[in-house]
This record gives structure tokens, sequence and C-alpha cells, in this order.
């Protein structure tokens, strides 16, 4: 499998590492992989279908982007990486998996006009930490455990709360300000409260991921 | 423009620590300060957003003076703590513990300004084992609701919230603007209109450092108010009346640009048995540096009497 070449992308005082799965010419696709995930080796079969090039980034603290001091991981700003990254590559579609799915959703709703059609697959973080704060807790880390990816990405980003209607928010923004009549598929088929909330929203397409690559592909 | 250095300005019973250290916070240095005996049983100090440990110069005296050791710290990205690649509320709360964990394993007082006082309710129901007592000054919950907005205007705030946040995130991290001691002490006053400019003047002595061209602000220029995400007031509250340790809640109630609205009647119903709010009329946001010998007698009979 051919090895991606890597463009180093600066968001403040993090360097994250943005993957070329396969070049070319047009829009495009940007792969979000999910929580304790980094970008694919090489380029996935089911993406060779689309007619762009294939990008992939590595969030923060995952990968072969940076891993910061202390934690403080929100997908806030795991959005904001990817904000980085689409000044970069410009207008882009793009699919999620697990976190990846939430934090596209979340992008979708802030750069409508640079995400040309966001799909939401299944992968790990897809829940987070549920639509309500459950009992608190200040979590250990284990200073020798395996990183990236950073112990603290997993445990913050996997108990960010993630309630129903604030999600439905960034739908309402995609779809009021994109152009494109359907701006988010949903593919996946676990549907923790968030994503269902999601799927049941105006302008929100259920469909497979291909068939929803297919459409934004055909889009301009 | 005056030509006070720091070595000029001084603030009637301000009293700078007695010890300064640095707390390891899972790779993050954190300045933290101590005032009285060092054998002295400790008392936590909590500053608030955008503040910084100094601010307690007048007010960790008068408990050191009366046989406490108040302990501060200078939240990441604060003062002189070191500015970290990101900021959360949870982070906050665990270099929280970390300086809790240096002072001592048993349970402690802690007293807590605005939003340290709101972030301690959070450990405080994480770890209740930590806290003996626990005093609130104006960081209680807000039950206030955002008034209603139509939901096609909320959408396009939150996308102006949103376009602005992520446009700043593009930006690489710059500096703060410098100016003279009276310049940025003017600044701050605008968003504290109730304290005075001789006590402003000093904080910015401890809170900016000198440079070449003028005195900057320490607090880490990535830091911005404002921001948005999921956090509902009512999350807050839902932990107020099942708070373990003794509370003391202190509320202004003249509204304050940093301020947090606290509404004492809306509060009374979420209190813990025992919970006791004490409100000072004609009073801001900074209760205790407006008032402080009044708060630290309050604080300091509501410590002995659970102690």
């Amino acid at each position: 499998m051919a090895q991606s070449t890597v463009t180093r992308i600066a968001h403040q005082r993090l360097s994250l590492a943005l993957h070329e799965l396969r070049g070319g010419k047009g829009r495009p696709l940007l792969l979000l992989h999910g929580l304790g995930e980094r970008s694919p080796d090489g380029l996935p079969s089911i993406f060779a279908p689309w007619p762009g090039p294939v990008l992939a980034l590595d969030f923060v603290g995952h990968g072969e982007s940076s891993v910061p001091r202390g934690g403080g991981y929100t997908p806030e700003l795991l959005m904001a990486n990817v904000d980085a990254a689409l000044a970069v590559t410009g207008p882009a579609t793009i699919i999620g998996r697990g976190l990846g799915a939430y934090v596209a959703l979340q992008v979708a709703g802030g750069r409508p006009h640079l995400v040309r059609g966001a799909v939401l697959a299944d992968g790990p973080g897809l829940t987070g930490g549920g639509p309500v704060p459950t009992s608190p807790v200040i979590p250990s880390i284990d200073p020798d455990a395996l990183c990236p990816p950073d112990p603290f990405a997993l445990v913050e980003l996997a108990r960010d709360i993630r309630p129903p209607d604030y999600a439905t928010s960034f739908v309402r923004l995609a779809v009021q300000v994109s152009d494109l009549v359907e701006p988010l598929t949903v593919a996946a088929r676990t549907r923790p409260e968030w994503l269902q909330a999601v799927a049941d929203e105006p302008g929100v397409r259920v469909a497979s991921i291909a068939e929803g690559l297919t459409s934004y592909a055909e889009a301009d | 423009m005056t030509t006070q250095t720091a070595d000029t300005v001084t603030y009637p019973g301000a009293r700078r620590p007695d010890r300064s250290y640095i707390v390891d916070a899972h790779g993050l240095g954190i300045a933290t300060y101590e005032w009285g005996d060092e054998k002295a049983p400790p008392v936590m100090l909590v500053h608030g957003g955008f503040d910084f440990a100094g601010t307690f110069d007048v007010f960790a005296p008068m408990l050191a003076d009366a046989g406490w050791r108040p302990v501060a710290w200078d939240h990441r990205g604060h003062g002189d703590s070191e500015h970290a690649e990101m900021y959360s509320w949870d982070a906050d709360a665990r270099d929280a513990v970390a300086v809790m964990d240096r002072v001592g394993r048993a349970a402690m007082p802690v007293i807590g300004h605005s939003k340290g006082g709101a972030m301690m309710l959070q450990v405080a129901e994480a770890l209740p084992h930590r806290f003996s007592a626990m005093v609130n000054i104006d960081g209680l919950p807000s039950p206030r609701r955002h008034p209603d907005v139509a939901g096609h205007e909320r959408t396009r705030m939150l996308l102006t919230e949103l376009s602005n946040w992520l446009d700043d995130q593009r930006q690489p991290v710059g500096e703060r603007r410098p100016g003279s001691i009276d310049e940025l002490a003017e600044r701050r006053g605008r968003q504290n209109p109730r304290l005075s400019m001789e006590w402003l003047r000093y904080l910015v002595t401890i809170g900016a450092r000198h440079d070449t061209d003028g005195w900057r602000w320490k607090i880490d220029p990535a830091l911005r108010r404002g921001g948005f995400g999921p956090h509902r007031n009512s999350w807050s509250m839902e932990r107020l009346p099942g708070l373990t340790s003794p509370l003391l809640g202190i509320v202004g109630t003249v509204p304050e640009p940093m301020g947090w609205g606290n509404d004492p009647d809306g509060l009374r119903p979420y209190l813990p048995p025992g919970g006791r709010l004490e409100v000072f009329d004609d009073t801001g946001h900074f209760v205790h540096i407006e008032h402080p010998r009044a708060v630290a007698d309050l604080v300091l009979d509501f410590l002995g009497s659970v102690r």
C-alpha cells in the first residue's frame, strides 16, 4: 500500500498532520477518524470511487499530530482542528467516523460554505458522554500509557456531553446556509440520542456511505 | 503618561504571598502561593476566569492572620502559570486537584470566586471526601434562563459566534497590547467598573509583566472571552442540593460585565441542607475585594463553626 504524504497544519500552538491518501484535482474528500484512531495509511477501497483527492486529518493528540500537555480536549476544539485544515484545502466533502462524525456535524454547521456535504458514519467515540451529565470524575492518567493517542483525549472525548438540541443547532446552521438540499447524510447504524435527533431533522438524508458520497461528488 | 513602576505601586492591606512554588499538573507548571504559617491548616482560594491568585492579596492575609494557611494558584494560562496548548473547564478542575494533592490529602476548606467557585462545585461532587467546607463568592450557578429569542434568530447568533471563534482560532497566538500601568488599569476597569483605580493599578504590577515597550497582562493571549458549547446552567444547579460539605454562599446584587448574575431568591431553593446564603447589597461581583474585612469575618466565623 502506498505511503501517504503529510502536510503539517498549524492550529495556534498545535501542529496537525494532514495526510494525502490520493492526489488529484477537484474538491477533496476529507476523512475524520474516530476516537483513539488515526488516519489510514492508504486509501480505503470504499473511497476509491471519489473523483477528487482524498485527504485524512489526524486530530490533536492522535496519529502524527502533536500531543499537548495536560489535556483540555473538547469536540469544539477538534472542529477548529478541521477548520484549520479547511483553511488550507478549501471547500471539501467530509466523512467522519464516530467522534469524527460528531466533529463533522459541528464543522458542517460552523463552516457551511466550506463543507460541501458531510457523511456521519459509525466508529469509536460516537456516543460521547451521553445527552446529560453523569456523575463527574476527575480521572487519573497512567503516565506510561501508549501515546498517541493521548490518554487525556481518550478520557475527555469519551465524556463530553452531547445534548440532542445542541447537535441539531448545527444541523440547522448547515441546512439554512448551505446551498445543498441535504448537506448532511447519516450513514451510522448506531444512533445515540444526538445522532437520532440529527437524523430526524429536515435536510438530513439517511443513506449509506457510498450513496452519500456519490450525491456529494455530483454536487457543484 | 505616568511613570509609575511596580516598586511605587502599593495598596493598603495588600501583602504578597509568603511562599510560592510550581506544581506539575500533568506536565504543565501551575504557579502556587501560600500566605501564613506553613504548618497552619490549609484553606484553598480559587480565583475566577481571567483573574489570578494575586487578586487575593488583601483577602488572603486576613485569613492567614487568623491562623489559616491560604493556598491559591494561577489557573493554567493565567498569572505566572504556564500557557497551555488547550484550555477547558475539566482541565482546570484537574489542575485544581493536582494543587490540592500537593497541599495535602485530607479534607480541607475551599473558597472559590466566580468561575473558581462554580468549578469547585464540580470537583466537590466528584471528590466529596476532599472538602471540609465550601465558600462560594458570587460563583453559584444561576437559575436564570436566557431571554427567549426566535429559533431562526438564535441560529443566526450561533453562526456569528461560531464563525468569529473559528476565525480567531485560525490566527496564530499573538501578544497582548502593551500600555502604561494606568492604561492597563483603565482597560481592566471597564470590566470591573466598581473596583478602584488604586486597586487596579496594584493588580497591574502583579498580573502584568513589564516589557521594554510597556506593561502586558500575563494572561495567555490565546484565552478569549465568550465561546460556546453544550453547557447548561441547570447542570450546575443540579449539583448544589446534594453538596456534601457545609456551604456558605456569598453574592453581590449589582450586575457587572464579569459577573454571573446570581439571583439570591432563585438560588435559595437549591441550597443543600444547612446551606447559608449571605447577600451583600450595593455590591458587585468582587465581593471580597469591595468588602474584604466583612467577607473575611464572615468566612472565618463559618470556618470556625465547621472546623
